[in-house]
């Protein structure tokens, strides 16, 4: 782990997620690789200075916050870096017009997490025309023609590492049973968590998936359904919840059932749930990264985009057009690694 | 239907308004008021008739969970909080007024309840919060409303976006765990009396007071009267907006008790708590057989409204029936027994 943190949260960040690939962008010079472990955020040499702007959900959820924390601090970090930050909205047609006063203010490049991806493809699309390089992040654009560059993390990767995890740990196990604590359910990323838990569970014959249960992000939903599942299955073996800040209510679900013959999976890589695993006094074993540390790349990869370079390490000129980031699986072997990213 | 008083056609337990000589018992139930004045009416009955259709449903579908202590405990449990907010709300309804801020103002008084600071102070210092932000923000409605001459509606959906915005600026997004042993106890099996959990006692503590207070005190009296007709009732010598005033800080309190009941639940505030409340608690008086122009309502019939809500909520997640399924039935039941209710009306309005 690197030493030299500044803050802990972001060079942790640039370790666990994506290493080399999001570290640096100073210049297409190969020979600036180097091991992801200790790699520094990115050049910090001074270039041009970049005016970024950032418009993205409101900050209702933990992991929400967090990409706003990790954009701030990681643009800090850079002294040619002046960012424009909108006030968050899950309102699409605020956001549009967040987007739009960004683009008349004409910032050299805008990173946008929206709240609805589709949505507001037509802005991104309008930014693009003006000339302004779009940094998509994590909600996708309906089309490729409306960012540049698109970073974001794997939902169903996350589904799937978080049944491979559990496959592994019941292999042994016949006629397992498996129960799944999802998220929003009109999200279409929590239908990708599903599809990628669904198809992992697939390599395990003995591993039945008998109830699944959608809440809605909060904690309150999370204790609520929960304690309806525990009540619906008296036996199970694992659980996989989508998502850590629901996690924090039904882990409390749990303990007043008293239940603890089943292990769990959570979701994302709050610093609640690694805390719990670090202390392995509970049922819940690893979750599942979703880095919000991708906001820091993000300002990475506009600041490179503002500055015309590529990324050290890589041997193309120019960065790539999407980046997805890795949904690494936190247990109590590797936990003290990523600790650090862990968000409130 | 005509009105010749505006609280002729109300028959609920809380009769003999003052403002409205003109009320006489309705023919059917005559002057036979039972002691303790819970006369089973036809509405309370038909609402009664539709929970036991649910247990029966929840019985035959899934005889083993459903028909089970923790399981009964777990629905008594889950209807406490929202509730307590119900029984708030009940009060509001009746007196012609409506509450949208209830689920805000349990976000902000939980959320305020759990800082770091509030912590310090143990238990108290967390129920004391709740409590008293509950009825700060009640406070703010009711002067809004019974002296800045607002329309309820427009002043508690303001509540309701200030509330809100303040729960998210005090939390940062975050959600704030409670560490206080003394809290979080109160929601786990060892607290249970008799096997009740503790805030199933609370809630139903609420509920007796509440129904004290309406059919049995001059305030509950003239709640009604107020919603009947404000002006009848201003002329008999009530000061209406005192009344009100007292009606939001009553509703604000409810939301304080039920900031701390949520807290106890589910171990820490989030400024998403308390989120669609002012539609479940709307929805469960109204399922109750309040009327949402006022003038009539029972704390019974509010309560079996959120006990029937519940109710399906387990049947639902005991089939593993998925949310969009839910929706659609519970959208359904909400019709169904609404039409059943204005059915049994009119049957006994003849």
């Amino acid at each position: 782990m690197p030493e030299t943190s500044r803050r802990g949260l972001l060079f942790g960040t640039a370790a666990v997620s994506a290493g080399a690939l999001l570290t640096a962008c100073t210049s297409n010079e190969p020979k600036k690789t180097e091991p992801a472990g200790n790699s520094a955020p990115a050049d910090d040499k001074p270039g041009k200075a970049v005016t970024i702007g950032f418009a993205g959900p409101q900050a209702d959820h933990g992991w929400l916050n967090a990409i706003n924390v990790n954009a701030k601090s990681r643009a800090e970090t850079y002294s040619d870096v002046t960012l424009e930050i909108t006030e968050g909205s899950n309102d699409t047609a605020a956001q549009i017009g967040q987007v739009k006063t960004l683009i008349n203010k004409k910032v050299d490049v805008l990173v946008i997490l929206p709240a609805d991806g589709k949505a507001l493809t037509q802005v991104g699309l309008e930014a693009m025309k003006a000339g302004i390089p779009v940094v998509n992040l994590d909600r996708i654009f309906a089309s490729p023609q409306a960012y540049r560059c698109w970073v974001g993390g794997d939902n169903y990767g996350m589904g799937l590492n978080a049944g491979h995890y559990i496959g592994e740990q019941l292999k042994d196990k016949p006629n397992a049973k498996v129960v799944e604590l999802a998220g929003i359910d009109n999200l279409e990323l929590t239908q990708q968590r599903s599809q990628g838990f669904a198809d992992a569970l697939k390599n395990y014959s003995n591993i039945k998936l008998v109830a699944r249960q959608a809440a809605d992000f909060t904690v309150e939903s999370g204790q609520a359904k929960m304690a309806q599942l525990l009540q619906a299955q008296k036996q199970f073996d694992a659980l996989w919840n989508h998502d850590d800040d629901q996690g924090v209510g039904a882990l409390r679900a749990i303990k007043q059932a008293g239940r603890d013959e089943f292990i769990m999976v959570g979701g994302a890589g709050a610093k609640s749930a690694m805390d719990a695993i670090k202390a392995d006094n509970s049922v819940i074993k690893a979750t599942v990264l979703y880095p919000p540390t991708m906001a820091a790349s993000a300002i990475d990869l506009a600041r490179a985009l503002g500055q015309s370079k590529g990324i050290s390490g890589l041997s193309e000129m120019e960065i790539p057009t999407s980046l997805t980031l890795y949904s690494a699986v936190v247990t109590k072997d590797n936990i003290d690694q990523y600790l650090p990213t862990g968000f409130n | 239907m005509t009105q010749p008083a505006p609280s002729a056609q109300h028959n609920g337990p809380d009769k003999g308004t003052i403002a409205a000589p003109s009320d006489t018992p309705p023919s059917k139930s005559g002057g036979g008021m039972p002691a303790l004045g819970l006369r089973l009416d036809v509405r309370i009955l038909s609402l009664l008739g539709v929970l036991a259709v649910l247990v029966l449903v929840g019985g035959i579908t899934e005889p083993d969970a459903f028909l089970d202590t923790g399981n009964l405990q777990l629905i008594l449990t889950q209807a406490s909080v929202i509730g307590v907010v119900t029984v708030g709300m009940t009060f509001v309804i009746i007196s012609g007024g409506i509450d949208l801020s209830v689920g805000a103002m349990v976000a902000l008084a939980s959320v305020w309840a759990t800082t770091l600071a509030t912590q310090e102070y143990g238990f108290a210092g967390i129920a004391f919060t709740a409590v008293l932000v509950g009825l700060v923000a009640g406070l703010v409605n009711g002067v809004l409303i019974a002296y800045g001459n607002m329309v309820p509606f427009i002043a508690t959906l303001a509540m309701l976006a200030s509330a809100r915005g303040l729960a998210l600026q005090i939390t940062d997004g975050k959600t704030q765990i409670v560490t206080v042993d003394s809290v979080l106890d109160l929601g786990l099996p060892d607290s249970y009396i008799l096997g009740i959990p503790p805030l199933v006692i609370m809630f139903a503590v609420v509920t007796i007071i509440g129904w004290l207070i309406l059919n049995r005190t001059t305030f509950g009296r003239r709640t009604v009267a107020v919603g009947g007709n404000a002006e009848a009732a201003r002329l008999a010598g009530i000061d209406v907006r005192r009344q009100r005033l007292y009606l939001y800080l009553l509703s604000g309190l409810c939301c304080g008790i039920a900031a701390f009941m949520l807290i106890v639940l589910a171990g820490s505030g989030q400024n998403t708590n308390g989120n669609l409340y002012e539609l479940d608690a709307i929805a469960a008086a109204i399922i109750g057989g309040t009327l949402l122009s006022g003038g009539r309502g029972t704390i019974v019939g509010s309560v079996l409204g959120v006990l029937i809500f519940t109710t399906i909520t387990n049947i639902f997640a005991l089939n593993n029936l998925q949310s969009d399924v839910q929706q659609i039935a519970k959208g359904a039941i909400i019709v169904a027994a609404v039409l059943v209710q204005g059915r049994t009306m009119r049957g006994r309005e003849t």
